[in-house]
């Protein structure tokens, strides 16, 4: 018999590749995450992470840090995609793309970079553990909060601005109540881009001498040690995180977005 | 005078961006040690080193070599999926993009971890197999690769296909002929972006990688740790290469798009 070549059926391999290695690893993590190594169910797993005061500060640290980060690359950030989007500037394309361009070299290289730079300058840097993690983080995700913010201060509709202006708004006003609210997609777009990555980055921290653990580092801990069932209730509440701040800022972004992760063509 | 704050601002910006780089570049051509001492005489030491040591040598192929198979595999499923999702039902296209956004919000420690787990520990699968760390990179970079295409199909006149069936084609060849050619601009971005972010990736690499196997990520983490100044001051030398290829390949693309733009604009007139 012979099967009629259909175009629906060219998504089989696909489907059947995330099937595979993208929901059922999920799955493995969960059944890892409540189950112990002799493979009984437990709740132990889950019990550790939330009676341990360091896994809780783990916890809480990761929090500080990457709120942090988030808000220093939407300070940097908002100003430089407002001046580049609203700009005369001919080729403002080509301008952004002197901002984003570090997005394409290795972030290892880029922190070790950075890394030389701060020990020039302050000497000993584990002395400053934080305040380098942050700068280190900002450093490394600054382009992808610079990238959503200018798409969507771009689209922004020029004649909103002109009827807020002609209707009597000041300049202040013009931008708290139109330009600001408008670019909400890309901010919290922006957000998302950093948020995530500023929790779980431990490379970061590790080569900029910060010994404190964050939720990353404690996932790699547990895989040096071999300790996959404390390792898949990390990784499992990292995705409890990560599906709330999805649902949360679902309610916010644009549709056809792909996190600010284009390639500029 | 109006003018003058935001430029301010931009340059700022500029020199927190490119001041590390430019100055590890401007050291990685010097004999010195550290960045910040002073300089006493120049030297391609460092580039010699990268090339002659086999090590850096075998990494650096190493993780080209991975960036293009992987991201090659990525392009063909990515595409794939797009296609045969984009004329699926209703149902079926919608599990398949919810499915495809999983690793696209997911963190990528939590993506290279799982898989770990699923194929190393449950399965067994030896990591000397490369197969772990293949996969890995194909999960991180095909979803990319579908976003890429998918636009590119939405935006396309479904009347052509019909109009090849009509005349005769059949379904495979109005496929191969007619849609897969508008989709090209859409693949080869994606192929681009699966390349950059295989090169940068280093959690998935570190889960799932042979002990014996490093990419530039894996290497460059593994060399700070260590108190060699060879291999230091060697990798300031191949920051310097990959942000001068950067560097062209940004200029190379953009005047092609422009020129693209260009001949689109004439062919509309």
């Amino acid at each position: 018999m012979k099967v009629r070549f259909n175009r629906k059926q060219l998504c089989i391999p696909y489907a059947a590749f995330l099937i595979l290695f993208v929901i059922l690893p999920l799955l493995v993590i969960i059944y890892y995450a409540f189950t112990n190594g002799e493979g009984q169910f437990t709740f132990d797993n889950l019990v550790a992470f939330f009676s341990s005061t360091n896994t809780i500060g783990t916890l809480i640290y990761s929090f500080a840090l990457a709120i942090t980060t988030t808000l220093c690359c939407l300070a940097i950030a908002y100003p430089t995609a407002y001046i580049l989007a609203r700009s005369g500037f001919r080729k403002k394309y080509v301008l952004l793309l002197l901002f984003i361009m570090p997005m394409w070299i290795n972030f290892t290289l880029r922190i070790t970079a950075l890394k030389e730079i701060l020990t020039a300058i302050e000497g000993n840097i584990a002395a400053y553990p934080f305040i380098n993690s942050v700068i280190g983080m900002t450093y490394d995700f600054l382009p992808f909060m610079i990238l959503p913010l200018y798409t969507s201060l771009l689209k922004l509709d020029k004649n909103l601005l002109e009827a807020a202006q002609d209707l009597g708004a000041n300049k202040l006003r013009v931008f708290m109540r139109v330009t600001l609210p408008l670019s909400v997609p890309g901010i919290i777009s922006g957000i998302t881009m950093v948020l995530l990555p500023s929790m779980t980055n431990y490379v970061v921290l590790d080569m900029l001498y910060n010994s404190t653990y964050i939720m990353g580092s404690l996932i790699g801990s547990y895989f040096n040690g071999f300790e996959w069932h404390s390792g898949s209730m990390i990784s499992l509440i990292l995705l409890v995180i990560i599906f709330i701040i999805t649902l949360v800022t679902n309610r916010f972004s644009d549709k056809d977005d792909n996190g600010g992760r284009e390639v500029i063509l | 005078m109006k003018k003058f704050a935001p430029v301010l601002w931009l340059c700022i910006v500029l020199c927190f961006i490119y001041v590390p780089i430019l100055l590890l570049a401007v050291y990685s051509f010097t004999d010195a040690t550290t960045v910040g001492a002073g300089i006493n005489g120049f030297s391609f030491e460092n580039y010699i080193n990268l090339f002659a040591n086999e090590e850096l040598r075998d990494m650096i192929l190493g993780t080209i070599a991975l960036a293009l198979v992987s991201a090659t595999i990525a392009t063909i499923l990515g595409t794939l999926g797009a296609v045969g999702g984009f004329y699926s039902k209703k149902l079926t296209k919608s599990m398949l993009h919810s499915a495809n956004q999983i690793p696209v919000v997911n963190a990528d420690i939590v993506t290279g971890f799982s898989i770990c787990v699923l194929l190393i520990v449950l399965l067994g699968v030896n990591k000397d197999t490369f197969i772990p760390l293949g996969v890995g990179h194909v999960v991180l970079c095909a979803p990319f690769v579908y976003l890429s295409v998918l636009p590119k199909l939405k935006q396309m006149d479904n009347n052509l296909y019909e109009a090849a069936l009509d005349l005769g084609a059949s379904p495979a060849q109005a496929l191969f002929r007619v849609v897969l050619p508008q989709l090209v601009p859409g693949i080869l971005s994606g192929f681009m972006l699966a390349v950059t972010l295989s090169l940068d990736d280093y959690f998935i690499t570190t889960y799932t990688k042979p002990s014996t196997f490093d990419t530039i990520s894996t290497y460059v983490v593994n060399a700070t740790k260590g108190g060699q100044t060879e291999i230091k001051t060697a990798l300031w030398a191949l920051s310097t290469l990959i942000f001068l290829i950067v560097v062209v390949v940004v200029i190379l693309m953009n005047a092609t798009s422009s020129k693209r733009r260009k001949e689109n604009k004439n062919a509309e007139i």
